[in-house]
Order: C-alpha cells, then structure tokens, then sequence
C-alpha cells in the first residue's frame, strides 16, 4: 500500500476509535470490545475502498454496506461520522433518548445506514438480496457485510451462505471478524465455528484470510476480492477484540461494557498518544 | 343460495402475480421449494427471470426480500403461513418491520383448512402474530375477487404488508366487476339491526348464509367482511356495536389474537359491548379432510346461528 495513504488510514482508524470510546462512554452501554476489532476494517472500507457518498447517502449507484454483526455500531457511527455522513459531536448521543444513533443500526433515521440490523445472523440476508438485485438489474454496485465469529453460530448465516454461492453473487464480499470471542467466552469453548475458512469453502465460497490491524493485508484482501468471479468472497480477518485500547484487549468483559470515568480517560489517552505518534512521524 | 363457483385464494394469489407481473416490471417473487403449492409457479412459468427460489430457508428468504427491497425492487415473498409468520417471525419484525421495507408476503397454507397436513402445517396464529408489528397491513381475502384485489393493493402500498391465502376453494362471491378493494376498509355485505357478525377470510360467506338463516327466524344480523384486519376499519366496527349492541367475530384462526381480538380492541375504547368470538379454541387442529375439520372446530355457518340465537338469548 502507498506509504501516505496507510499513514492517512493509520490516523483516521485512531480517530474511529477514539469515537467509539466517546460514543460508548457517554451512552454508559454498548459493546467497545467488537468494535475496536473492526475499526481498521471499516476505515479502510469507507476511506480507501467503497463509493459513498456523504451528501447523497442514498445514491443508487453507492456500494452498500451491511453491519451484520449490528451490536458493533458505535463502530459504523464512528467511521460514517469521521467520513462526513453526520457530525462527530453527534457520536456522544449514542442511545439517547431523542438521538438518531439507535443502539444498533438503524437505517430509517442514520444517514449512511444501509440496512438495520441487531438481530444476529440477519444483516447477511439483507446483504445477499441486495447483491441479488444487481445481479437481477445489472447494477454495477457492490456490496460489503461483516459478520461477527460468534454470529456465524446463527443457522440463517449458512441459508445466506448456501443462497450466495448458488447465485454466484461475486458482487458480495463478506467478512467475518474472527477475533474468537463472544459473550460467553472464546468462540471455541461456547460451541465452536471453526474451522471457518473450511465451512465457506465447502459452501461455495472463495475464502481469503487477513490480518486486520495491517492495511496491507487489507488492501491485499479486498483487491484479491475484485478478481473473484462467480463465487462470493469471504475473508476471514484474524483481529483483536478491543484493539487499540490496551486494557480492553482479548478480554471477552469489554464485549458490551461500557467504560467508567476513569477507564475512559485512560483509554482516551492511550488513543490520543497512538495519534500524536503516527501524526509526528 | 345459487352454487357459487369456488376457487382456492391461493390460485388467485398465484394468478395474479403473473398477470400484474407485465403491468408492474418492478414486482419479483421469492418461494421457499413450495411453488407448486402457494401457486406462484404461475408467475415463475411467464417470468422465470423475476422469480427466486430462495431453498428450503425461510428465514433467509425474508432477509432477500428486505434487501431486494432496499433497491426499489417490490418482493413477494411467498411461503406457508406457518414458516412465513412463524418461523420467520423474527426475520419479519426486524428485517422488515423495523426498517418499515416495502416487503410483501404472501402466505398460502393458512388456518386449519391445510386439511389432512394436520397441526404442524394448520397455522391458526399468524394474524397474531403479524399484527403485533408496528407498521404491518394485515390482509385475509374472503374470495377470489378480493384475493386478486388485495395483491394489486398491496404493491400500490408503500411498506410492508401481510396477505393470507388458503389451501380449500371457497365460494366467489364478489362481482369482479363492481368490486372496489380498499386496504383499512370493512365491507358492510348486509344490513341489520340485532347483532353484527363480524368475519375474515372464509368465514365471510358462512356469515352470509348464516345470516340468511337467521333472517328466517326473525333475526336481522349485519354481516361485515374485515379483509383487512391491521390497520382495522375501527369506524365501521364501532358503528356497528353501536347500532346492533352484539357482535359476533368470525375467524379461521385462533380466538386468541386474531380478528376478535382486534374487534375487542376497537370497541372496548369507544362502546364496549358484547363480544363473542368463534375461531379455534386455543388448541391445536388434526389431520382430517378441510371442509369436516372446518365443521368439526365450529367454524361454519350453523355454528354462527347458534352462537348467535344464543347471545341474542342472553341479551
């Protein structure tokens, strides 16, 4: 990747963060852990990769984006914020009474929000039929989701999963965030997923694997994604739950909490450093 | 009464996807391996481009549905009742409803006229369950005319709505030519001043001939056809309780829930008065022919006339 642009990606990913820890913070609920693992992910998304449209959100002609793994919203808030759809200030009324910023997705109210979702396994439906519809009109749009490791324990993930090969929606490009915690623990003692790369395999799909903290890895992944014919793409990215924020890394506890006064100033500050050191160099 | 020609409403269903299929090149249709059976296989045969056979996955084929639709494409989706309201129920309210997309479904197979399916496909809760979602029309056709009717309102309507459909072929009794079809409106078949026999779906002609019945004891009973149960014309029910001060609902579908609760709900803000529903009993049904279970769970015109000469008795 060209050195300035990851630079670029490298700032903006700090400052999505550092709007999911505003975000959470000041709703005093929400989930910080899967939302830190996919920030780089949706910076790239939306800064390097996607045609959206901040002062069109709903363009016929954008790419559409699905946050199947809905609970990660402050995430999704965050980096559409960041890109211009709303003001960043607006990510302290994050599941405020009277807010636009529901608790998770809401596509009625949020401009950029292309699918509500919540509701675990579902976002990817959504996904597949939107893909589908391309396919259907020859609409040239293409179409992103991101599904949680723990979310593809929902069955209706393979209904989707086994619909998008049959279709051959290459249009489609899921990623699944493996960073092997849910709720009740790691994803392989809960009741296990893997090996996922094998299960989208056997399904149909044309799986490729990625780091998610490293933008070359992304950038490689997303560009092989474009070459795939006829096959929908996964990619499984191997990321950190809680990433950037030192005392909320692997800790299945800061799946859905929210951080105190302290913990936020503290999380903050190690956000802020992480920017001043990519902004000086 | 002169025999009636009788068709099933999931033919109508079926029928006329493919014939508004040319007049709307918006519309697509999604099944889940039942073509044959709710008759969308007749709109697949003229437009097999614009139909989509989503497997046996239901729950999936909702979520197509609201994607598709979230490009201004109009989706019907189309299975039984019983996996279209039930076990896609959750898909339904939050991918659908929530999001208030300009989803359709279409679910054939409903009530216990399935027949010889017996319980597990007999879905007699999916009124109540579809009406418990914010922002979801309701719709059970009485006939052939008003099923045909009730699609082309529905794709002129801009959100989602539910359409049910039934296995057993009933009697034509609307004029195809004179019959105006409005979603949210009740259609007052008779006048009368005793009781009002307030009935959904098949049981609007057993009110008919019930009410003929009644009429040679004496009894003058207004019989009021609710195609569309949510949103429901409270004006028309409300007016009815009180010029008639008994109602008696009328429904293929559990008493719990459905058309007679609904019918409750409206009069006991605005003229509570008596209320006596006939539906299935908060049981399950059983294998049997259609037209003796029908008869077997009370829901038939000799049921409406003694539950109504029995209410009036206890007025």
């Amino acid at each position: 990747m060209d050195e300035l642009l990851k630079k670029q990606l490298q700032i903006t990913a700090c400052k999505v963060r550092m709007g999911i820890i505003e975000g959470v913070y000041n709703a005093k609920s929400g989930h910080p852990g899967g939302s830190l693992s996919i920030a780089d992910t949706l910076t790239y998304l939306y800064f390097a990769k996607m045609n959206v449209y901040p002062d069109n959100p709903k363009l016929p002609e954008r790419d559409r984006f699905v946050l199947s793994k809905g609970h990660t919203a402050p995430a999704l808030y965050s980096v559409l914020a960041n890109r211009g759809f709303f003001p960043v200030e607006e990510l302290k009324t994050l599941r405020h009474i009277g807010a636009r910023l529901q608790g998770h997705p809401d596509m009625k109210h949020i401009p950029g929000v292309d699918m509500s979702t919540g509701s675990l396994g579902q976002g990817i439906s959504a996904a597949c039929g939107m893909a589908l519809s391309a396919k259907l009109s020859s609409y040239t749009y293409k179409v992103y989701a991101i599904l949680g490791d723990g979310e593809i324990e929902e069955g209706q993930v393979w209904e989707a999963a086994m619909f998008a090969a049959h279709n051959k929606l290459d249009n489609l490009v899921a990623v699944v965030d493996n960073n092997g915690l849910q709720i009740d623990g790691k994803i392989s003692d809960v009741c296990s997923p893997y090996p996922i790369t094998d299960k989208f395999a056997a399904f149909g799909w044309h799986v490729i694997t990625m780091d998610a903290h490293d933008f070359d890895s992304i950038e490689k992944a997303f560009n092989e994604a474009e070459t795939v014919v006829n096959q929908p793409v996964v990619i499984v990215q191997t990321s950190t739950k809680g990433k950037g924020v030192s005392f909320m890394e692997n800790q299945v506890s800061w799946h859905g909490t929210a951080p105190n006064t302290e913990q936020y100033e503290q999380a903050m500050s190690e956000l802020k450093a992480q920017l001043a050191e990519l902004e000086a160099n | 009464m002169a025999d009636l020609v009788k068709k099933a409403t999931r033919e109508s269903y079926g029928e006329a996807l493919a014939e508004l299929g040319d007049k709307y090149e918006n519309l697509y249709v999604l099944d889940a391996d039942l073509a044959g059976a709710t008759k969308t296989g007749i709109f697949k045969k003229k437009f097999p481009d614009r139909h989509i056979d989503c497997g046996i996955a239901e729950a999936n084929m909702m979520g197509i549905a609201a994607g598709l639709s979230t490009t201004g494409k109009i989706p019907f989706a189309s299975s039984f009742a019983m996996f279209a309201a039930g076990r896609a129920y959750e898909i339904v309210r939050n991918s659908i409803g929530y999001p208030h997309l300009n989803v359709k479904i279409g679910a054939t197979h409903a009530g216990i006229s399935v027949g010889e399916d017996g319980a597990s496909h007999q879905c007699n809760e999916d009124i109540a369950l579809m009406r418990t979602i914010p922002g979801m029309t309701v719709i059970n056709p009485a006939d052939d005319v008003e099923a045909r009717a009730a699609v082309e309102a529905a794709i002129l309507h801009d959100g989602p709505v539910y359409i049910r459909f039934g296995r057993l072929a009933v009697p034509i009794f609307h004029d195809k030519d004179t019959y105006k079809f409005e979603i949210g409106k009740g259609e007052q078949l008779t006048d009368g001043t005793d009781v009002t026999v307030i009935a959904t779906g098949l049981m609007v002609y057993e009110a008919i001939k019930a009410a003929e019945e009644l009429k040679k004891d004496g009894i003058s009973a207004r019989v009021i056809n609710i195609h569309t149960i949510k949103p429901l014309d409270k004006e028309l029910v409300v007016k009815a309780a009180k010029e008639t001060g008994l109602i008696v609902t009328a429904e293929e579908h559990s008493v719990i829930g459905g058309l007679g609760s609904a019918v409750c709900d409206a009069v006991c803000d605005e003229c509570p008065v008596k209320v006596v529903k006939i539906g299935v009993n908060d049981v399950f049904g059983h294998s049997g022919p259609a037209a003796d279970l029908l008869k077997e769970f009370g829901l038939c015109s000799e049921n409406i006339v003694a539950t109504v000469k029995k209410a009036l008795a206890e007025k």
